[in-house]
């Protein structure tokens, strides 16, 4: 097999090593009510991993998707239960500001992790002022749509299809999608096309913004209630899953399908295996520090030999 | 033929163009004609760059008239350019290397969309591939990343030539066959002969004067900026290009070998068997040698270079290396240079245990080196703390030289350095290995260009990872070169 195979199996490789160690910890667990229950947060996980994965195949990073997830569950378990238009304006208004960063970081050549590094205090601060101690409630068809059991196939499952479907498709396998990988690849030879590279900035960091949406939704969704800090930890873990997932820090090599799948296995990783064990909730974060390096050892091994 | 009463293809007239103080061009007419090839050839920094990209409406100059097909552009820019039938093959590489094949075609063919547009792209990609490069062994799925340089080269090239909705009117080629070794540079060549013969017109960029003296109908040379000299390809021959372009007398010089007395006397440095070796056959090099490598390019060649480089920090099976190495990178903006540093620090960064004072480098010391170097093989700056970025290409190259040659390797592995390099710089490392060489340094060169093998005292002839040929100097002829590269005993 070649290292580009191998490089590409390694995700789906390292998902079914993690679902494989559960299944002999805890064969119970491998069932339509506990993939329900491992897999819950692994969808707003995985809608903040490729708004991540937008934004690093155009060679940038986003160091505010967690707060900015905080903040979007905010709006959403507040204006968005209680007066929808004006929460469904605050939302895209914020799509909109992503979109903008996009456009000052290509202007100014600003680098795009102080940006957003100010940003992540700015979406934090917003967060606080509108819930400044937990609470909200998320509205009732949000809670509908989350809560909906699909016949077979658990819903956690069935959303992490879609998404890598539709991400997939859009940056994979339309022109246009090429174009915005092409942007990370060669940001040079396609302005020499007659591309406009701003056009593609921004269209990265609104795609960003959008699934930073997403994901914020389906948090309060499945929680049910919002927290100014409850996605501050999804910085890390969006990164971590595009990494995971084969992509590139620079380069334009990103891959949907990766994405989700390096996703899930930090999700999984992150709480259930650990559980099942009996790993105490004290060592878990730096068992799953462990978990996370161990892959990308194994994903570095296989670049070099390429 | 060019004839005046045909509107042409492309007219610059008194076109005008600064850099800071530089003054790129000065004044500078130029046409093409429906149905001719036109050479450019001049030094770099003659301002043949510069006039490509005001062609290709990259840059906007600040004098002058553009018209094409008769008709005067006002505001003309790179989607105007396209739009009227001229593209450009610029001389670095302007694929997207994360993209596949097929998917660098929608880069240059915003019309490549909606459904189905990848399998036209393979569709497109894959003909014209066939047409220029027959026998090719490109996949439209190949990723660019996982390809040789020369085949994204090819890959380059025939997308120019791939048509989708605008008519091609004009191909400019800028060092179309740098990184391509001799089968599929003539490929290539007799291509833009059809392309030409067929009414479009080409601009022909290249180092490599005999193609543009064989396949170009009309030469023409820039100098500081100006056309020097422009006219029929029949008016001219290789000593009055190289006169125009400013060369001066100065010929290809006549060889001179630094070789006293017989091989086996010197002492070894380097004894190398490639990995894919079957027979005994092996390279061996003694102190004050150049030795060349040739053959079709990425045919092992660049692998054994990297061997006997590794070799001389770690044993390794089949290879014996007896002093320290240097190698001088031939792909200098991804394996060369230090884009963000000053060409001080570029040149002294193979010698930092000599530059250190304590802990600390010794900014006076690196400066020292760095000095004597610029003199030593005149790189053209105001600064050396300059951005390494600032120099020409060539400079950049000879940069890269003085940091393998300032440093204490006495064995010097060149990876076709000569890239794209101008006939002026060339001359002038050419004497500066000789010289070298004379003082005991070891060279291993690989080139694709068969004219430098008249350097070497030695030359092994690769194939598919192996010595096929072993060739002392005075056999070496291109045909000779030739002959073992293509001979089925690989």
């Amino acid at each position: 097999m070649s290292a580009r195979a191998v490089r590409a199996w390694l995700p789906a490789l390292s998902f079914a090593l993690v679902v494989g160690a559960i299944a002999w910890l805890n064969p119970r667990a491998i069932s339509y009510l506990g993939f329900n229950l491992m897999l819950n947060l692994a969808v707003p996980i995985a809608l903040a991993t490729i708004a991540q994965m937008f934004v690093i195949a155009g060679n940038e990073l986003d160091l505010s998707i967690g707060p900015f997830v905080g903040f979007v569950g905010c709006v959403t378990a507040t204006w968005l239960r209680d007066s929808p238009l004006l929460g469904a304006a605050a939302l895209i208004a914020a799509i909109a500001i992503y979109a903008a960063l996009g456009a000052l970081i290509y202007r100014r050549s600003l680098p795009s992790i102080v940006v957003t590094l100010g940003m992540s205090f700015v979406w934090l601060g917003l967060a606080i002022l509108l819930l400044p101690k937990p609470g909200g409630k998320a509205p009732d068809w949000l809670l509908a749509t989350v809560g909906y059991q699909p016949p077979w196939i658990p819903l956690p499952i069935l959303a992490a299809l879609v998404i890598a479907g539709v991400a997939h498709f859009g940056l994979m396998r339309t022109s246009y999608g090429a174009i915005l990988r092409g942007s990370g690849g060669n940001p040079a030879a396609l302005a020499r096309a007659g591309w406009s590279l701003l056009k593609t900035k921004v269209v990265l960091f609104a795609l960003a913004g959008c699934f930073g949406v997403l994901s914020g939704m389906t948090l309060i969704g499945i929680t049910t209630s919002a927290d100014a800090n409850i996605g501050s930890g999804y910085t890390l873990l969006a990164i971590a899953g595009v990494i995971l997932g084969g992509g590139e820090f620079v380069g334009g090599r990103v891959s949907p399908v990766g994405a989700v799948m390096g996703a899930l296995t930090m999700a999984l990783a992150a709480s259930p295996l650990l559980t099942f064990m009996n790993i105490p909730p004290d060592w878990q974060v730096a068992a799953n520090g462990a978990i996370l390096i161990i892959v990308l050892a194994v994903r570095a091994l296989v670049s070099t030999r390429e | 033929m060019s004839s005046g009463s045909v509107a042409a293809v492309v007219e610059l007239s008194d076109a005008e163009k600064r850099f800071g103080a530089v003054r790129a061009l000065e004044g500078v007419d130029f046409s093409v004609f429906a149905g001719e090839c036109v050479g450019l050839v001049g030094h770099n920094g003659a301002g043949k760059s510069t006039l490509v990209q005001v062609l290709a409406g990259a840059l906007a100059p600040e004098r002058g008239r553009i018209s094409i097909a008769g008709a005067l552009q006002t505001d003309y820019a790179v989607n105007r350019a396209l739009q009227l039938g001229i593209r450009c093959v610029f001389q670095e590489l302007s694929l997207c290397p994360n993209l596949s094949v097929a998917e660098n075609m929608a880069v240059n063919h915003p019309s490549l969309r909606g459904v189905g547009w990848r399998r036209r792209a393979a569709d497109l990609i894959g003909m014209k591939l066939d047409e220029i490069f027959p026998g090719h062994d490109i996949d439209a799925s190949d990723i660019v990343q996982e390809l040789s340089i020369g085949r994204r080269q090819m890959v380059e090239v025939a997308r120019a030539f791939t048509v989708t909705q605008v008519p091609l009117a004009l191909v400019i080629l800028d060092e179309p066959t740098s990184s391509l070794d001799a089968h599929t540079a003539g490929q290539l060549l007799a291509y833009v002969r059809r392309f030409v013969e067929a009414g479009q017109s080409c601009i022909l960029i290249s180092h490599l004067l005999g193609e543009v003296l064989r396949h170009a109908d009309r030469i023409v040379v820039m100098r500081d900026g100006q056309v020097a000299a422009a006219d029929d390809v029949a008016a001219f021959d290789r000593d009055t290009l190289v006169a125009a372009m400013g060369g001066g007398a100065r010929k290809a010089p006549a060889v001179v070998h630094a070789s006293g007395g017989p091989r086996s006397d010197r002492a070894l440095r380097v004894r190398a068997r490639p990995a894919r070796q079957h027979d005994d056959a092996e390279l061996i090099a003694r102190e004050g040698e150049i030795i060349g490598l040739a053959g079709l390019a990425g045919h092992g060649q660049t692998d054994l270079l990297l061997a006997v480089f590794k070799a001389a920090e770690h044993r390794a099976v089949g290879l014996e290396v007896t002093a320290p190495v240097a190698l001088v990178a031939g792909d200098r903006q991804s394996d060369g240079i230090f884009p963000l540093a000053s060409i001080a620090q570029n040149i002294g960064i193979r010698s930092l245990a000599r530059l250190r004072s304590g802990l600390l480098i010794s900014a006076r010391r690196e400066a020292e080196l760095a000095r004597f170097w610029q003199d030593r093989i005149r790189i053209r700056t105001p600064s050396l703390d300059n951005n390494i970025l600032s120099l020409s290409g060539g400079n950049q190259q000879k940069a890269l030289f003085a940091r393998a040659l300032g440093s204490d390797a006495r064995i010097v592995l060149m990876d076709d350095p000569m890239r794209g390099v101008d006939i002026g710089t060339k001359i002038e490392v050419y004497d500066l290995l000789r010289e070298e060489a004379r003082g005991g340094r070891t060279f291993l060169w690989y080139t694709t260009e068969t004219e430098e093998l008249a350097h070497c005292d030695h030359v092994y002839i690769f194939q598919n990872g192996r010595i096929v040929a072993n060739l002392d100097r005075n056999e070496v002829t291109e045909e000779k070169v030739i002959q073992s590269s293509f001979s089925d005993a690989g």
